[in-house]
């Protein structure tokens, strides 16, 4: 939206200049997007911080199993479910009370790792570990198959207990702290940004530096070496399910709590993006899935507030995912393996 | 003894999860179904057998019942099951035995479609209720105008609908080209915008109702700082309102229903938004309060369902109708009683003239297309060639921190 250059006034040239410059300004002009620039990246970052937790567990499946567990954008979703439910039972129950919230949090996301990790371990038991051997694409279906199962099976549970699907959290955090007058991080996205955070350097010491992470990454290598070498392959993939699926459903309440309301299908969304971060990082890969996970967050986060303004209007907030999906195609084309993944090497 | 215990496991789960799916099929079918055809009723089908000589007659209702919009859906349900309820002993005296048929659409043209495919395939059926979405209502007329099934719309109100020129397509709420204009004028003449942003969810309902208010803002000089969509389903809509705070617009105009904004209105808020919300009846529901907090108080919204507990009368009735269904009175609660009785009056009609035998469904969509001043509980019935209803008018409503409050006609 470019202001009429003010023709009245011809004393100077920078007199001019400083005069369109001043109007420019008036009329929401870059000055105005770069006020809300802070705002927006908190934003992303929020959101970049969520995809890359859950983008983890996607990766980390990947990295053993060579499949893709679709199921885990439900799991995130069941752990969204159980942690707004031990609130809401609690909160009826008048347990919340007087209760620090950090320690409410604590309990909730103590809860929901416990159980959406048994599901995710259950899952693998039932629905992958049959397929072993079974061509690829198999275990995809039978993930895509579970994760409608568990769409249903909370769909089902919640309209029988509640006679609604759709429930709004308790808000544990309702603050905000201001950074000055540039933005405001409500606290609960600051929660979630720290305890990702938390989450995330964990894993990394886990696999990095005790006996089962080196297991897990010699069952990434080669499995059927890895058995030979006396590690127990089966128990070893049920614990990246557990930790993966922990992972997620601790992001689902953390989630919950961040946007207030939650349905069965929320992980589908999420899911889907969570995925394409773990590929865009490069699949398989830890460091990659987290900074996918946020690079996709900033990059959804910017393209939605300046796409609008900068393109006049052509492209709104609308194209952010359109935006988003074809940076990912473009890192595709031309680094295919994702922007931190190794290019596969032959299994000798 | 490992192996075997695996396997006990196993079948154990999958019992148990196979008993879960097959009980939500049955909780699905009490209240309406998908295309497998859960009949709720006791005696489904039986139009040779009954135990009135004249027949089975079927009404159906189509609304989401399931998803996020079921509130409003299964108002829509109750409301016409309610007008069924009380006219069954009417229609036993004429031989015929009356019965609801609800279906739940979703909310999902694909399930919308399926659905009708099998309500034209059930001779028994003489017309439909439905739907609440627009994009669902649209594909799905196409399988009612095969099978010449007459549906009367108590909530549909995109343009589109009736501008096909479908015979079968009837409805008794107003359009968006009258809601949107009205949306726009009182937003400028009572609340007294200069500015405003237009967001909406890129359905045929939410962006065909932005189109109108936009133009009509435009009209009125309103200067629009932004008109964009968002994806329904998403819970995170910072990335648009970063945008609206930037441009601080007078007032949002959302275009779309209550979940997504619902949540819209709240991040608005929690990003220090101070102007109005506004949107059309896609807000009106209870769940909107549920959805949004303390954050819907003051939000407007239009609505092509009037408030029917304004007269006396409709308090009565409003009484009346919580006492025996059970469920909380929703603004269309008494559209979808007034459509079902529109139906059911083309029925009475259609076998008057047929000499009191069971008529063809033509003859029951003649006398539905007919209707001319026929009084229901709250909107008055008389539908122009393309279905649409002359009498339809456009409300205003305010939300107030725990309900909403009628404010008036939108002139």
């Amino acid at each position: 939206m470019l202001a009429p250059f003010p023709r009245e006034n011809k004393s100077s040239q920078r007199n001019e200049c400083r005069k369109f410059v001043q109007v420019y300004k008036r009329n929401e002009g870059w000055e105005s997007m770069i006020n809300i620039l802070p705002q927006v990246l908190v934003d992303g970052l929020t959101l970049g911080f969520m995809y890359a937790v859950v983008a983890l567990g996607y990766t980390m499946v990947y990295g053993i199993l060579e499949i893709i567990n679709f199921a885990h954008g439900d799991i995130f979703m069941v752990g969204a479910f159980i942690g707004t439910e031990v609130l809401l039972i609690s909160d009826a129950l008048g347990a919340l009370e007087g209760m620090n919230p950090f320690v409410a949090l604590f309990i909730t996301l103590i809860i929901a790792m416990v159980l959406t990790g048994a599901l995710g371990v259950g899952i693998e038991r039932i629905a992958y570990r049959p397929l072993r051997g079974a061509p690829r694409l198999v275990p995809l279906i039978s993930a895509i198959g579970v994760s409608f199962l568990l769409q249903d099976l909370v769909r089902f549970t919640e309209a029988l207990a509640r006679n609604e699907f759709y429930l709004n959290s308790p808000a544990l955090f309702t603050g905000s702290i201001p950074l000055g007058s540039i933005a405001t991080i409500p606290t609960k996205g600051l929660i979630v940004i720290v305890i990702a955070i938390v989450m995330m350097i964990a894993l990394t010491l886990f696999v990095n530096k005790t006996k089962w992470g080196i297991a897990m990454r010699a069952v990434a290598q080669d499995q059927s070496t890895a058995s030979l070498m006396t590690i127990n392959v089966n128990k070893v993939i049920m614990l990246t399910f557990l930790i993966g699926s922990s992972l997620g459903g601790a992001t689902g309440v953390l989630f919950a709590q961040n946007y207030g309301t939650i349905d069965p299908y929320i992980g589908f969304i999420l899911g889907l993006k969570a995925f394409t971060a773990a590929v865009l990082g490069g699949i398989g890969n830890l460091r990659g899935a987290m900074i996918g996970g946020v690079l996709l967050g900033l990059l959804e986060s910017l393209s939605g507030a300046f796409m609008g303004p900068l393109t006049n209007g052509a492209f709104g907030a609308e194209y952010k995912d359109v935006f988003a999906f074809s940076i990912l195609i473009l890192v595709l084309l031309f680094k295919p393996e994702g922007l931190f993944g190794e290019a596969v090497k032959e299994k000798v | 003894m490992k192996k075997r215990s695996y396997v006990g496991v196993l079948s154990a789960v999958l019992a148990a999860s196979m008993a879960l799916t097959g009980c939500a099929g049955n909780s699905n079918s009490s209240g309406g179904s998908n295309a497998s055809g859960g009949q709720s009723q006791p005696a489904p089908g039986n139009s040779g057998g009954g135990t009135t000589e004249g027949g089975l007659i079927k009404i159906a209702t189509q609304s989401p019942l399931s998803g996020s919009n079921s509130a409003v859906g299964d108002a829509i349900k109750t409301g016409a099951g309610y007008a069924l309820e009380k006219r069954k002993e009417e229609f036993k005296a004429l031989g015929f035995d009356l019965q609801l048929f609800p279906q739940d659409d979703q909310g999902d043209p694909k399930i919308g479609v399926s659905n009708a495919e099998m309500l034209i395939s059930d001779p028994d059926v003489y017309g439909v209720v439905g739907h609440y979405n627009t994009g669902v209502a649209i594909p799905s007329s196409v399988k009612y105008e095969e099978g010449k099934l007459v549906m009367v719309s108590p909530a549909n109100t995109g343009v589109k609908l009736t501008e096909e020129g479908k015979k079968t397509v009837h409805r008794i709420c107003a359009r968006d080209d009258a809601q949107g204009p009205k949306a726009a004028l009182y937003a400028k003449n009572t609340l007294g915008v200069k500015t405003a942003y237009i967001i909406h969810d890129k359905t045929a309902y939410g962006q065909g109702l932005s189109d109108q208010v936009k133009m009509q803002f435009e009209k009125d000089g309103v200067q629009i700082l932004g008109f964009e969509g968002i994806t329904q389903g998403e819970k995170d809509y910072s990335a648009v309102l970063n945008q609206v705070t930037v441009k601080n617009p007078d007032i949002i105009f959302f275009g779309g229903l209550y979940p997504e904004g619902g949540i819209m209105i709240k991040q608005a808020r929690e990003k220090g938004f101070k102007g109005y919300f506004m949107g059309g009846d896609g807000l009106d529901s209870s769940d909107m309060i549920k959805i949004a907090g303390d954050a819907v108080e003051g939000v407007v919204f239009t609505s092509v369902a009037g408030d029917v507990t304004q007269t006396e009368e409709g308090k009565k009735w409003a009484e009346e109708y919580k006492k025996v269904t059970n469920k909380p009175l929703e603004t269309y609660s008494v559209y979808g009683f007034d459509s079902m009785n529109v139906i059911l009056n083309g029925v009475l009609e259609a076998t008057k003239a047929n000499g009191g035998k069971k008529p063809t469904r033509e003859q029951v969509l003649d006398a539905v297309h007919k209707t001319k001043d026929f009084q229901g509980q709250f909107t008055k019935v008389t539908f122009d060639d393309k279905g649409d209803n002359t009498n339809a008018d456009v409300f205003i409503y305010k939300f107030d921190k725990d309900k909403s409050i009628f404010v008036g006609k939108a002139e």
